[in-house]
């Protein structure tokens, strides 16, 4: 298992590891059997796979929303099974989270949104000034620091999201359908921001079931069914059979089913 | 495993992706920032919905203000029953009715003359009626009356002021033929006394019931609170929240209602004994007492205020305990 920390060839270390990972809901459904996979830094990677199939556990598990049955998920030097409920916090300060549905606050400005993970964390208000101006700065949004988040676009507001997720810099992205709501220009914008991220160290994951925005990139690829990792794409390998792979099951048909059910 | 940990961690800040670290002084700074801050934002949000906070914090207020206001009558009572001197231990005589004036000046003579009399006084029927028209209010009804209905009182200061003295005296003038019944002031007192003993036990139950009813009343507003804010409690446990911070708006929310609250309340306590101040010295002069209304002292007050602020902390404390816990961010993934 120590293996699984040694730099790699390329000289990086592991950020992420899921080892032997199962995760099962208290109504009796198993939503990942027998897990395994490895993310270093400053890689991106994108997870997916249907409603059900498990990206969202993943998440929850990253983010501690939910605790593995049996194996140990590691992420950003802590054993997540073994965090204390008081540690959660401050281990979740070491994650940049991207939601869907942004997970703004409506009552405060764009700049209050962004800066409210160094709030938590205790900066001084110099620091928080310049942090929240250079996140802003870096998705765009310089100058609407005083707005609210309701009177900016939806790609605006996740954008916003972004800002926030990377404002303390964090060593992990995590991001659940970031590009749902938006068109393939947009899309495309903000999968350049993540990219950007992940060139300066940044180990970016990108839950998504939009095949099509997966497709225009050349990045590794996780693909979930049932619990179980069926295809690990590696950027540099047959990209055509993962393509291949995750067609055979039917995606276009599934994502018309997670719409009309709201899940993610 | 231990290495494993360091392993990772090194793995998690390479390359530029540092977390950034507050320092200590930074964030002790910041502790004290966010209290402020926080205080404020609560205020801020009390002042936002004033109907509703005024409603709150009136009914805080009145919870408050019962108790102390009955503890303030307690304390009056206390010092009347307690400030009971010698010379105010005295025999009333009620003589019937069919006495003349003269036979009744006679028999105050005859008294003032006994060995166990100290002192006597005659209140004549119509100095009663003239002081009962007046203090009464009743003087239209009295009008109405073909005759005084009121009886003539000698009123006898015992020479011997003990408790067996004073009855003895009470029996041997209730023997006399003239008398038609006798009281004993002291009597009075020691009802009082034991009345005064009965209302501090009531007094203590029902400050605890109030005392109740102010943390159902504050934990049920917190709750709403809490309620109204669901999302961002969420989003501030995502982004790294401790129970501590998600907390501490709500708080300051409690303590600022038990602030408000007590303040309202020794307000109405102090506005009522004001306002009864008067009536009761005209009161204290009919017994011949030179008793004014004592309002709550300093340290008094400070202890309803104190009560008032930590009843509004409990209070939250209490709901955020409560509520607080179930909200986790479960669904937002």
């Amino acid at each position: 298992m120590c293996n699984r920390f040694r730099a790699n060839k390329k000289g990086r270390r592991n950020v992420i590891v899921f080892n032997a990972v199962s995760k099962r809901y208290e109504n009796g459904r198993e939503a990942l059997a027998n897990l395994d996979f490895e993310m270093q830094t400053g890689e991106f990677a994108f997870i997916t796979g249907h409603s059900g199939a498990g990206k969202s556990t993943v998440l929850k598990l990253l983010t501690v929303i939910e605790r593995p049955s049996s194996g140990e998920v590691f992420c950003a030097g802590d054993s997540l099974r073994r965090l204390r409920n008081r540690e959660i916090p401050y281990y979740r300060r070491k994650l940049g989270m991207v939601f869907q549905n942004h997970q703004l606050l409506f009552d405060r400005s764009v700049f209050d949104n962004v800066a409210l993970p160094l709030v938590i964390a205790g900066y001084s208000t110099y620091d928080i000034n310049r942090r929240v101006r250079a996140a802003l700065d870096k998705v765009g949004l310089l100058g609407k620091e005083r707005l609210s988040p309701l009177q900016l676009s939806g790609g605006e507001q996740q954008r916003v999201g972004i800002a926030r997720a990377v404002v303390n810099k964090p060593p992990v992205l995590l991001a659940d359908e970031p590009t749902g709501n938006l068109d393939p220009e947009l899309s495309a914008e903000i999968m350049g921001l993540f990219y950007q991220f992940s060139q300066v160290g940044v180990t970016v994951l990108v839950a998504t079931h939009d095949l099509g925005l997966i497709s225009r990139y050349d990045h590794r690829l996780l693909t979930l069914h049932e619990g179980r990792l069926v295809e690990d794409y590696q950027e540099t390998s047959e990209y055509e059979s993962g393509f291949e792979e995750a067609r055979d099951h039917d995606f276009e048909d599934e994502l018309d089913v997670a719409h009309t059910t709201g899940e993610v | 495993m231990g290495s494993l940990n360091t392993a990772a961690a090194q793995g998690g800040r390479g390359q530029g992706a540092s977390v950034l670290q507050a320092s200590l002084r930074s964030r002790a700074e910041h502790y004290f920032r966010h209290h402020r801050e926080m205080a404020r934002d609560a205020l801020r949000r009390l002042a936002d919905t004033p109907f509703s906070s005024l409603l709150t914090t009136l009914v805080l207020a009145i919870s408050l203000a019962l108790p102390t206001g009955l503890f303030s009558v307690l304390k009056n009572l206390q010092t009347v029953a307690a400030g009971w001197t010698d010379e105010q231990v005295k025999v009333s005589v009620f003589l019937k009715k069919d006495l003349k004036d003269s036979d009744i000046e006679r028999l105050y003579h005859q008294l003032l003359k006994r060995e166990d009399v100290m002192q006597a006084e005659l209140i004549s029927r119509s100095q009663a009626l003239a002081e009962f028209k007046k203090w009464s209010g009743f003087s239209n009804v009295l009008e109405g009356l073909d005759e005084n209905p009121l009886p003539a009182v000698l009123v006898v200061q015992p020479r011997d002021v003990s408790v067996n003295g004073a009855k003895a005296l009470r029996d041997a003038l209730g023997a006399l033929p003239q008398s038609d019944s006798v009281q004993l002031d002291t009597e009075w007192i020691q009802r009082l006394q034991a009345m005064v003993a009965l209302m501090q036990r009531l007094v203590g139950a029902f400050a605890l019931a109030l005392a109740v009813t102010v943390l159902l009343v504050i934990g049920n507003t917190i709750r709403l609170a809490i309620e109204g804010r669901r999302d961002e409690i969420v989003v501030v446990k995502l982004v790294g929240g401790t129970n501590a911070f998600v907390r501490r708006p709500f708080l300051y929310t409690g303590l600022w209602y038990g602030f408000a609250g007590a303040f309202l309340a020794l307000a109405m306590v102090e506005s009522l004994t004001a306002w009864l101040r008067t009536p009761a010295r005209e009161l204290a002069q009919l017994y011949g007492s030179d008793f004014v209304l004592q309002g709550l002292s300093l340290s008094e007050g400070g202890i309803v205020f104190t009560v008032g602020v930590m009843l509004g902390l409990l209070g939250a404390m209490l709901a955020v305990r409560q509520h607080l816990r179930a909200i986790e961010p479960h669904g937002s993934i």
